[in-house]
């Protein structure tokens, strides 16, 4: 499944947080990683209950990526490099 | 060159392969999971597994320079690399940061580019400390099922760029013809899907 150009969507954090944080991790799709894989993942790293999980996965899955947390450029590479040790493909941007 | 090509070429029994086709899967147990491994299914995952920590252990900074070496950055965990590998392998092992953003790429590598190799060859070491290389039950705790899943997911990811996978769709056997010798591959790939999907049902 190819990468389709999309818009990433805009963290659901409130007007304010966005002001405060417009860092952003996004993971992309790939053809390869699972996707109970993926969900999971998204549990353990970020803590997310199953039901938001299960969505960012498959909003990856459907939109080509998608927008899996928000905060500072500092913590935002963080969350890449700990989903890059999981075998996605995540990247970090500042996006408004 | 491949790192595949040794194990293609090696000597195996029409047994080792008919024992490869039973497939194990993990099942939960208190604290983890378990599941049983032929010997011929350990040896292709200890293989796998070893080849894909070898890789990644290839050219790290730590290993040009090693820590003896008095090189500061080496000593402080500091990638020299500033651009994706080259090995396309080791380029999706090892992924940019940034999709757009070459300056800011290249520093993200220089500062995560070392411990994402070292926790990627400690994955490896789990697997190939826990499973048996003749097989038989295997019994994971949760951290070791956390190893598992991602050195798993690495093996995956390096097969799937070298039997040119880009959609999850596509019928691989039916674009590799009979005499290519990736097409040994494309059930080890699927059935490793199949492991690290029971794997994850496991921990569920």
């Amino acid at each position: 499944m190819g990468v389709a150009p999309v818009e990433v969507e805009q963290p659901t954090t409130g007007q304010d947080a966005a002001l405060d944080a417009p860092w952003v991790t996004v993971v992309w799709n790939d053809p390869v990683n699972l996707m109970n894989y993926v969900t999971y993942v998204f549990q353990k790293v970020f803590g997310y209950p199953k039901v938001k999980a299960e969505k960012l996965m498959l909003d990856v899955h459907h939109k080509g990526k998608a927008v899996v947390s928000a905060g500072t450029r500092e913590a935002m590479e963080r969350d890449a490099e700990t989903l890059h040790g999981y075998g996605l493909w995540a990247t970090v941007s500042h996006e408004l | 060159m491949s790192w595949e090509d040794d194990w293609l070429s090696a000597e195996r029994s029409a047994e080792d392969e008919e024992n490869l086709e039973v497939a194990a899967s993990f099942r939960p147990v208190a604290g983890g999971a378990a599941a049983y491994f032929e010997e011929a299914q350990a040896g292709v995952i200890r293989y796998l597994v070893s080849q894909v920590a070898e890789l990644v252990s290839a050219d790290s900074t730590a290993t040009d320079a090693g820590i003896d070496s008095g090189d500061l950055e080496a000593q402080l965990g500091l990638s020299n690399h500033a651009t994706l590998p080259d090995d396309p392998v080791l380029a999706r092992l090892l992924p940019d940061g940034y999709s757009d953003d070459p300056a800011a790429s290249a520093e993200f590598r220089r500062y995560t580019e070392e411990s994402l190799r070292s926790g990627k060859i400690a994955a490896a070491q789990t697997v190939l400390s826990s499973l048996p290389p003749g097989g038989g039950q295997v019994q994971l705790s949760e951290p070791e099922c956390q190893q598992w899943l991602k050195a798993l997911n690495d093996v995956r990811l390096a097969l799937s760029v070298r039997l040119g996978i880009t959609d999850e769709n596509e019928d691989i056997s039916e674009r590799l013809s009979a005499d290519d010798p990736r097409a040994a591959y494309v059930w080890v790939y699927q059935w490793l899907a199949y492991l690290q999907e029971s794997l994850v049902e496991a921990l569920s």
